[in-house]
């Protein structure tokens, strides 16, 4: 499955959608269908986008949080996955785009080329699973981004290549900043 | 905020205080959201933010995923802090970056291992780097051996990290008041 036309299907019509996307393919890949101030990128700390998408739907029971992430993400931060199991935010997605590959650093296999499932991982930490290999899938869960039940974890399996990168501004205060300005929330 | 008596709540528990006073300037300045690792030394503090209906506790499986839920709590409109131990500090040294990158205010509360006295000798090797590591990673650091400071210098790094101008500021209880003072049966 092409990952840019997966991403791009499921943010189609995205409305209220609260947009995480983790550092490298993924932030690309959300990039690619058009910057938006709802998307929050993540340019550090790799292993840290479930839980940025936690923080925020927890702080933002009403609105729809929607985590944009990798395999080697998730991989480094397998733990953040019991840490939401156990927190069971109901307005939290999670779509893993895997592909079995570090992408956006050499194209070197990850754990789940090697046969690690994550989906299994999500299901024994107690998120409810949607499992993808097609475009076939993407409309239904397009819907359930807005109105399934959370913490939700789609597993996305899509090709192992490496696309054009589509670059974001990397000005952590300024995405922030047009983040919290555009729900309107300060600290 | 609902009527909150530190004095009495502190009698009533019968007990050393600086965990009651923690949480009363954490209520006092709006926190909502509190991630940690288990630690005895933190203990009563812990159960105070789990069990104030004001406060979500998140039980983290590592201290690294505390910079997340810190970065997302306050892109939601939330204020968060961190309780960890020393040794917890090591964890955290990339994903304090986010942190960093997006001036994201932190209140971050460390227990000190491996300074004073620790039946574990091993807790020295990252105790004794914490308060550098930190200072490394941009955290603005402030000690605390003394339970009669612990009201001013938490209120303080809590007005340092919402809008004073060092928006990551640690706390680093020292092991000798925490030791001194944890509850019976820890």
């Amino acid at each position: 499955m092409d990952r840019r036309a997966f991403v791009s299907r499921l943010l189609d019509n995205r409305g209220d959608l609260l947009v995480v996307a983790s550092i490298g393919s993924p932030t690309y890949d959300v990039t690619a269908c058009g910057d938006h101030p709802r998307n929050f990128y993540i340019w550090s700390g790799l292993g840290s986008t479930p839980t940025v998408g936690l923080g925020l739907a927890l702080a933002q029971p009403n609105k729809r949080v929607v985590v944009v992430t990798g395999d080697g993400d998730v991989l480094m931060a397998l733990g953040s996955l019991s840490t939401i199991g156990v927190m069971q935010p109901k307005n939290l997605i999670i779509v893993c785009l895997d592909n079995g590959h570090y992408s956006a650093s050499g194209m070197q296999p990850s754990a789940t080329k090697a046969g690690v499932d994550l989906a299994d991982a999500a299901k024994a930490c107690k998120l409810r699973v949607e499992a993808v290999t097609d475009l076939s899938g993407a409309e239904k869960l397009r819907e359930l981004l807005h109105s399934g039940q959370g913490p939700l974890f789609i597993h996305a399996l899509v090709d192992a290549d490496d696309q054009p990168r589509v670059v974001p501004s990397r000005d952590g205060i300024a995405i922030k900043q047009r983040f919290m300005s555009a729900i309107g929330t300060s600290v | 905020m609902a009527h909150w008596d530190v004095e009495e709540h502190i009698h009533s528990a019968m007990q050393a205080g600086w965990p009651d006073r923690i949480h009363n300037v954490f209520k006092r300045h709006g926190i909502k959201q509190v991630g940690y690792v288990a630690d005895n030394g933190i203990a009563r503090l812990i159960d105070l933010c789990q069990n104030d209906s004001a406060i979500t506790g998140v039980a983290l499986a590592s201290e690294a995923e505390g910079a997340g839920l810190v970065l997302g709590a306050t892109l939601g409109g939330e204020r968060a802090a961190l309780l960890m131990q020393s040794s917890g500090v090591g964890n955290c040294v990339n994903t304090f970056s986010i942190l960093k990158n997006c001036a994201a205010p932190c209140v971050l509360v460390v227990s000190m291992r491996g300074e004073h006295n620790d039946f574990n000798s091993w807790q020295v090797a990252m105790g004794s780097i914490t308060e550098s590591v930190l200072t490394l990673c941009g955290f603005h650091c402030v000690r605390v051996d003394n339970e009669a400071d612990v009201e001013l210098t938490t209120d303080a790094a809590c007005k340092m990290a919402f809008g004073g101008g060092r928006p990551q500021v640690a706390i680093l209880l020292g092991q000798e008041m925490v030791s001194r003072t944890k509850p019976k049966g820890h």
